[in-house]
């Protein structure tokens, strides 16, 4: 379970991060990383203000 | 770099880098990291804040002000507009700022004050000994070290994990945070006096629209949108709609986006041998979005809480009580009222939003604080915001004490 961060798409903001319940995500400099705390929740990708998101499950 | 400091400061934010200064002129070894490169960029701000306030930190400085603003023009779904002057706004209007350099500035102000400032280096994590934390893990140039110190700041903004680290859960409820984009644009014509609101569901669902101005004919135009409201379509896409409609001719020059913490005031901002401020402690204000002042202020009270505890060697979650004090009687009040005026206001119909603003269209805005608007606001519509009732307790008490 995890989620994919469209490279192109992301604005590297950190509000992904900031959301995150598992606390599995981390904004590095310019781009997000996914540990493996992550349930596929979806919150991040709902909040997400581009769209750079996608869960799978 | 030291391996021993007595505080520690993750993040070069307005939060961080004041407390850094604070700290440092109070004669404490301070380290600042900051793990961008560049301090301040990527911009994830409006850049509009109080000119009193912003005094009361730095004086201001024409090469990172960009616009000196009059008032707010707020405009309802069916485009009915209130005029607020500037001494009505409350404050929150004023300047807008230029943040990339009016970060990196704040951040020069703490290094001048004596701390050390490491850019691109990020804390990966905290070292912590018998329940007391006791340092940072860093990761610098590809390098990793550990440095210790008696006081670590977490001043990490919205991504903060530096909290989480010491057991403080900070994530935010979709509910709990607003989404939003902007662009920087050419040719949207506004006038550049004025900082313009536009309130709607279709357009900004819990949210608005803003357009601030930034100096020679430029403006930030950017939407937020509450969390919970996002999703099927983003903030960005909302955006891009309004752009499309408002100004199809005006061009776009930069793109930020970002997240606000509007979850009002978090249960614990302290643990052992740490503080958490700004949008790491989720300061921001839940109504406005906006954070700066919050930050600059909890950083100040947090650099002086710093200094007492460690000259009293004693940096236990106990003494450090008198930041959680500090900041809660005072931005902290603020906030607390700003969150049940947005508990109401994210609820609001497009109706119900045009009839607020009709209700204002006879009063005189001459000279009324942000509280006595809302009050105007609360006596012409008492049953949708009897939930506000709670605010104007001393306003209700003096007018009152009038009648005596
Ligand atoms: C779109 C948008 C518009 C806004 N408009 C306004 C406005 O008009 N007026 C206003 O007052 N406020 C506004 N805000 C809010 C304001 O930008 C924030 O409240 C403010 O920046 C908070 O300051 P801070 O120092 O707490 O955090 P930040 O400014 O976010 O600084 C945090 C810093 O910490 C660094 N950092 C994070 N993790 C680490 C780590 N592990 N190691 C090292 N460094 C780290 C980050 O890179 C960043 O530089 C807006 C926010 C957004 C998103």
């Amino acid at each position: 379970m995890t989620i994919k961060v469209n490279k192109f798409k992301c604005g590297y903001c950190g509000a992904c991060v900031g959301v995150c319940p598992a606390g599995a995500l981390e904004l590095v400099e310019t781009w997000i990383e996914v540990d493996d705390n992550c349930t596929s929740c979806g919150i991040c990708a709902k909040i997400c203000p581009l769209g750079a998101i996608e869960v799978s499950r | 770099m030291k391996d021993y400091y007595d505080v520690v400061v993750v993040g070069a934010g307005p939060a961080g880098s004041i407390t850094a200064k604070t700290a440092a002129e109070k004669g404490l070894s301070v380290l600042l990291i900051e793990k961008r490169q560049e301090i301040g960029d990527p911009v994830r701000c409006a850049e509009g804040v109080s000119k009193v306030w912003l005094r009361k930190h730095i004086n201001p400085e024409s090469r990172w002000i960009c616009a000196d603003v009059k008032g707010s023009r707020i405009f309802s779904p069916d485009g009915t507009m209130i005029e607020m002057a500037e001494e009505v706004a409350g404050g929150e209007v004023g300047y807008v700022l230029e943040r990339k350099l009016f970060d990196r500035v704040l951040a020069y102000e703490s290094a001048k004050a004596g701390a050390q400032v490491f850019v691109k280096t990020r804390a990966t994590g905290l070292i912590i000994e018998d329940d007391f934390v006791k340092g940072v893990r860093l990761m610098h140039w590809g390098q990793e070290y550990d440095v210790r110190c008696k006081i670590v700041i977490g001043a990490d903004g919205i991504e903060s994990k530096v909290g989480r680290w010491a057991g403080i859960d900070t994530s935010l409820k979709p509910v709990n945070i607003e989404t939003c984009a902007q662009f920087l644009m050419s040719g949207t014509g506004i006038d550049q006096d004025y900082c313009y609101f536009y309130l709607g569901n279709e357009m900004a669902p819990s949210g608005y629209v803003w357009i601030f101005p930034k100096g020679g004919g430029l403006a930030n135009v950017g939407i937020g949108i509450l969390g919970s409201k996002s999703g099927k379509k983003t903030a960005f896409e909302y955006l891009n709609d309004f752009v499309a409609d408002k100004y199809p001719d005006a061009r776009i020059l930069e793109v930020d986006v970002g997240g606000v913490p509007v979850s009002g005031s978090i249960e614990r901002t302290t643990a052992n041998g740490l503080m958490l401020v700004g949008d790491a402690a989720r300061q921001s204000d839940p109504i406005t979005g906006g954070g700066i002042i919050n930050a600059m202020e909890a950083g100040r009270i947090a650099g002086e809480v710093a200094c007492n505890a460690i000259s009293e060697d004693d940096v236990s979650v106990e003494r450090l009580n008198e930041y959680e004090e500090k900041w809660r009687s005072t931005i902290g009040l603020e906030i607390d009222n700003s969150l049940v005026v947005k508990n109401v206001f994210i609820n609001f119909t497009d109706k119900e939003l045009d009839g607020l603003a009709h209700s204002l269209q006879d009063v005189n805005f001459s000279s009324m604080s942000l509280l006595d608007l809302l009050y105007a606001l609360f006596k012409a519509n008492k049953k949708l915001l009897w939930d506000l009732r709670g605010l104007f307790r001393n306003v209700v008490k003096n007018e009152l004490d009038f009648d005596h």
